[in-house]
């Protein structure tokens, strides 16, 4: 994969500095999906295969209009259909392009304990390199969005690269390529938040969802992959989009509480087994010495 | 094994027969395995560990195999040792008794018998602790087999592996001083199977008696 356009900003696992940080200025790239001009034709389905040259997965039906039921290890992109009956009676069919969100603060890359298994550009793309990938699966408990899948022969985990080989040569990601209704955009975070906010304020003047809005959720550090939905106010209506994702408390707490209470009480526990060999010594020096009493070393 | 059995040539006492022995270092050998690997998981600044011990991706592989072998190991301990380890009256009193047994003062402490309260309760920490590895440690091995299998499992099962790897870690510190530095002639005894008269006499009293004066009184 391309890397000469791209500098790293966030490593997981890794002990030592970023070589990337800080060193350059880059803009945040982003993809807006517009789930209100999407028809879910999967023309995106198709063009991600197509360009990652993804291996044929078998299809599954479940009385759904959905290629299949979530995403896979060799299917990174799925349109995710749902039929929701709105209050006053009338029906609405939702379709939401649904893949790696590339969140600011990565739940995968801070669960994740191999070293540099994980990326995150300074344009914000975050990608797992799966040659540093161990395949413990730590990445998946992670996601809050459920999207870091395992190869069950390999066990490396893949998902949406955000077309890093593209966009590192200066070309949009293949789906945003495909699109034939031009609900997908992509481009600098600013800009897109700008089109995004511009759309949902349309939605609200003039089409009648006076809750339309953006997805951006600040939980994870806003996404790299922002939703325009006709309901901003429940986005679970789209395929389980969660409405406040942030990193998972299991996470939270084992990347906190945890691993500081364990370091200190590892490094407390071998300074005060020394410390207490100091003043106490053996509990009798030579084998010779064991019947003849307590004699430690000295206060 | 009869008692009289037990009272070795040369002032000498069995303390742990071949297959206790075997069973021991099984487990000792895979834990240290596990450490080091587990530790390279658990912090960035240890990953070197795995790399150290044959590769990231061969520790990660070889993590859960090693675990199964000290899992065995330690279900074995349980089953030779398990009738050996209940909580007795004096292990109440020993538990009380601890400042003396730290501060060396081993003559003021209430008789202990194969195993002292402290030993008994390592063995029930790894039991318990080894119960929880398994069980955590099986279900991120490979989440697929479970029907149950959920996010919510699995999230569940890294924070109770690390946490019970933990309480090992503390368990197994104390051992390894007690071991190898507090206890001379402990290290050797899992190793030859022997320990001096002198050292049952002084850390295994109540044990001592019993084979002794099995030993010393004729039978049949």
């Amino acid at each position: 994969m391309s890397q000469a356009t791209l500098r790293v900003q966030k490593i997981s696992g890794h002990a030592g500095s970023v070589p990337g940080q800080d060193t350059q200025r880059e803009y945040t790239v982003c993809k807006l999906i517009d789930t209100t001009t999407c028809i879910g034709c999967k023309a995106c389905e198709v063009a991600c295969m197509e360009w990652n040259d993804l291996p044929f997965g078998e299809t599954v039906f479940d009385n759904t209009y959905q290629t299949m039921p979530e995403t896979r290890w060799n299917y990174w992109n799925l349109i995710l259909f749902n039929e929701h009956e709105r209050d006053d009676g009338s029906l609405m069919w939702l379709m939401r392009k649904n893949q790696c969100m590339h969140c600011g603060e990565p739940g995968c890359l801070a669960a994740c304990p191999a070293d540099g298994a994980i990326i995150q550009y300074t344009n914000g793309i975050v990608d797992f390199q799966q040659a540093n990938c161990i395949g413990c699966g730590y990445c998946i408990t992670g996601c809050p969005f459920d999207i870091p899948k395992m190869n069950p022969k390999t066990h490396r985990v893949f998902k949406c690269t955000l077309c890093t080989d593209r966009v590192s040569e200066g070309l949009e990601p293949a789906c945003i390529k495909s699109c034939p209704t031009g609900c997908l955009h992509f481009g600098i975070k600013d800009d897109m938040k700008e089109l995004a906010e511009s759309r949902a304020k349309q939605l609200r003047d003039y089409s009648n969802f006076p809750n339309a809005g953006v997805y951006d959720p600040p939980g994870v550090g806003g996404t790299g992959v922002i939703y325009v939905l006709h309901d901003a106010t429940q986005p679970e209506l789209y395929g389980g989009l969660p409405k406040n994702p942030h990193l998972p408390w299991s996470v939270k707490l084992w990347k906190g509480p945890l691993k500081w209470f364990g370091n200190v009480a590892m490094i407390g526990g071998l300074i005060g087994l020394f410390v207490h060999y100091l003043r106490y010594g053996p509990k009798a020096r030579e084998e010779e010495d064991l019947a003849t009493g307590p004699r430690g070393g000295r206060t | 094994m009869s008692r009289q059995e037990q009272i070795l040539p040369h002032g000498q006492v069995l303390r742990y027969t071949l297959r206790e022995r075997i069973t021991h270092w099984a487990a000792g050998v895979t834990y240290l395995y596990l450490l080091g690997t587990g530790l390279a998981f658990w912090s960035p600044w240890l990953f070197w560990l795995a790399v150290a011990l044959g590769g990231t991706q061969v520790s990660r592989t070889l993590h859960p195999w090693a675990g199964l072998i000290f899992f065995g190991s330690v279900w074995y301990m349980y089953v030779m040792w398990a009738p050996q380890m209940t909580h007795t009256d004096d292990d109440r009193r020993w538990w009380k008794a601890l400042k003396y047994y730290s501060t060396n003062q081993d003559d003021k402490m209430p008789p202990a018998g194969r195993y002292n309260a402290g030993q008994k309760f390592l063995f029930w920490g790894f039991f318990w602790a080894n119960l929880l590895l398994f069980l955590s440690g099986i279900f991120l091995w490979a989440p697929q087999y479970f029907a149950w299998h959920s996010l919510v499992a699995m999230r569940i099962s890294v924070l109770v592996h690390a946490a019970a790897a933990l309480f090992t870690i503390g368990l197994f510190m104390i051992h390894l001083y007690m071991g190898l530095f507090a206890e001379r002639g402990a290290f050797g005894s899992v190793i030859r199977g022997d320990v001096s008269i002198a050292f049952a006499k002084r850390y295994h009293p109540a044990w001592y008696k019993e084979i002794a004066g099995e030993a010393a009184s004729p039978r049949k």
